[in-house]
């Protein structure tokens, strides 16, 4: 299961830098959006996939009795995910600003802050 | 009690109090110079018990060290919160004079609480993942900031520093998701403890994948190109929040992964750094000089400097590393400065463009003597503070034998001099041009409010320049607790700690 997921990462990685490469700015959104998905699934993998049980804690006992899968990866991308949410609803109003403000989707005609 | 949480507290609580008085702008104004007064009562405090009693840790929520996520306060920490409280304050007072109310209208001053405390989150965690969070906390912020007012040149350099900032976010999220596969902890004292004993390739891909995440953010050769491309374009109070404290996190972040959880191999991962910094130096000074917008020079002389403090962490020695952090705490004053003073000029000439600009000799004396100050110290003339911090860092690299780079950062002095006698003749020197535009003269109130900031911090340099001894101390005992992260390590553990 890892090994699909890794292959599945690599592809998103690989997409995601073809389409932050491209000059339209839809597009490099596009990319920015592939990308934090790529990552978030991998920060997902990392601790390893396993069949194991939730971490919860019997009644009356203080750890639990069999092995339990690590909850931590799931809460690292649940915040990531949030952070990344938030921070691509801000990319996408401010293409749609840049795009009223400059008439164009071309980052080629986006160098004027370059001179 | 300890003040350890209050930096952190201060400007959150001051921006939550800002939004909720969304309609009264004479209040938001002043819970802007009170929060980030407070900020800076807070943080000097700080310094002063971390100075007596050593490195202070604070466990949130009391759940024990490598579980819960600690607040840790060492001497760099501690030093960092204090700068950011003095530009913090100094911006403050300056954004009264210049703020709209436009920009008030769009929360201004709650976004400047939020991004101090972003990087005052960010200089005092303790815990790898909460620095990624609080590094998203102050990007947030400062794309908010950047874009602020919607102009044309605004946008363009947005969508450049957006792309940038994002990608080096993913990669600090991926490297972090991989440190944890590898260790399986993300207390960075914890971790560190645990990579000491690992012994595989990993550790210093690992290393490098931090490098250039917080290479961007830093604006370090070959990833700086986002910086010069957006500096110049928001209200200039912020430009000078962002050239005073936003790489510098980078930087300090470098300072904390290099020193505690990768200095096992220096040899490799210090030798690319060592490379990274004498071309951070040269290729932004080399662009300064093709520069003819104010700002805009000022923009990649931050990037030259960059690598002067990069200089002090590669060569690894204590006396480097203890040039690097005086480096920092200088640069941080003298350039949030040289950019209000430009905002200054602005206001009164209404342009940035030097061509456009000139006769501020004969019209303002005093504010081409506040010039001189900040610029000569980023050049490095004595006595100011820019001298020490590169005389430190030279003569740390003559020690260590680096000599093609210790060469690289006496040229790139020189050329910084250059580029301020550039702007100074062109600006102050020459006689003003013909088709001036009409600029309404500011009301003395006003002229005031944004040269008091100017004139503290110039005030701050002159210190530092003519006593140099006390910021020597406090870098010189940061650098040698920097150099023996067990003490870190031990003081967020416990003592008890073994691997």
């Amino acid at each position: 299961m890892e090994a699909v997921l890794a292959v599945i990462i690599g592809i998103l990685f690989a997409a995601a830098i073809y389409m932050l490469l491209r000059r339209s700015i839809v597009k490099l959104v596009i990319g920015l959006m592939l990308l934090s998905n790529a990552a978030n699934l991998l920060v997902f993998v990392t601790a390893g996939l396993e069949r194991a049980a939730p971490p919860l804690v019997p009644r009356g006992l203080s750890a639990p009795a069999t092995p339990v899968a690590d909850p931590l990866p799931q809460a690292l991308v649940l915040t990531a995910i949030v952070i990344s949410f938030g921070v691509l609803s801000f990319a996408v109003v401010l293409v749609r600003r840049a795009w009223e403000l400059v008439r164009t989707d071309d980052l080629d005609h986006m160098q004027d802050t370059d001179r | 009690m300890s003040p350890l949480a209050l930096p952190l507290l201060i400007p959150l609580f001051a921006g939550a109090l800002s939004l909720a008085a969304w309609r009264w702008r004479t209040l938001q104004r002043l819970i802007a110079v009170a929060g980030t007064a407070g900020l800076l009562v807070a943080a000097l405090w700080l310094l002063a018990e971390v100075w007596q009693d050593g490195i202070r840790v604070l466990q949130v929520g009391s759940w024990p060290a490598p579980f819960g996520i600690s607040l840790v306060a060492d001497l760099l920490g501690a030093i960092m919160v204090v700068v950011t409280g003095i530009i913090g304050l100094a911006v403050a007072l300056y954004s009264l004079a210049t703020t709209g109310p436009g920009h008030v209208a769009f929360g201004y001053f709650s976004l400047m609480h939020l991004l101090l405390g972003g990087v005052t989150g960010a200089f005092l965690t303790g815990d790898i993942f909460n620095l990624y969070v609080w590094f998203e906390v102050m990007l947030v912020a400062s794309f908010a900031l950047l874009t602020l007012g919607s102009e044309k040149a605004q946008m363009e350099g947005a969508i450049k520093y957006v792309t940038l900032n994002l990608l080096s976010s993913v990669i600090f999220l991926v490297a972090v998701g991989l440190l944890y596969g590898l260790v399986g902890s993300l207390n960075m004292a914890h971790a560190a403890q645990r990579l000491a004993v690992l012994d595989t390739g990993l550790v210093d891909v690992l290393a490098l994948m931090f490098m250039v995440a917080f290479g961007i953010k830093a604006a370090a050769f070959p990833l700086f190109f986002w910086l010069p491309a957006s500096y110049h374009t928001p209200p200039v109070a912020v430009s000078a929040l962002f050239a005073g404290l936003l790489t510098k996190v980078g930087v300090y972040a470098l300072f904390r992964i290099f020193t505690l959880l990768f200095p096992h191999s220096p040899g490799y991962t210090h030798e690319i750094l060592l490379w990274g910094a004498g071309l951070t130096m040269l290729t932004g000074v080399f662009g300064a000089m093709v520069q003819f917008e104010f700002r805009r020079i000022l923009s990649f002389h931050i990037v030259s400097q960059i690598g002067y403090m990069l200089l002090g962490l590669a060569l690894f020695t204590p006396l480097a590393v203890l040039g690097g952090i005086f480096y920092v705490v200088h640069h941080i004053i003298v350039k949030a400065n040289l950019f209000l003073i430009s905002g200054i000029v602005h206001r009164l000439r209404g342009s940035y463009r030097l061509e456009h600009l000139g006769g501020l000799y004969r019209d303002c004396p005093w504010l081409a003597m506040l010039f001189l100050v900040p610029a000569l110290s980023l050049a490095g003339m004595p006595p100011l503070s820019g001298f020490f911090a590169k005389f430190i860092v030279i003569r740390a690299g003559l020690e260590a034998g680096a000599f093609g780079v210790t060469a690289i950062a006496l040229l790139v002095g020189l050329m910084t001099l250059y580029s301020m006698i550039k702007i100074w003749a062109e600006v102050f020197w020459k006689a003003p041009p013909e088709e001036a535009p009409a600029m309404s003269a500011p009301r003395r109130q006003e002229l005031w409010l944004m040269a008091l900031p100017a004139v503290g911090l110039a005030l701050c340099t002159l210190f530092i320049g003519l006593q140099a001894g006390p910021l020597y101390v406090l870098a010189e005992a940061s650098a040698v607790e920097l150099l023996a992260p067990e003490r870190y390590i031990e003081a967020v553990l416990g003592m008890e700690a073994r691997p």
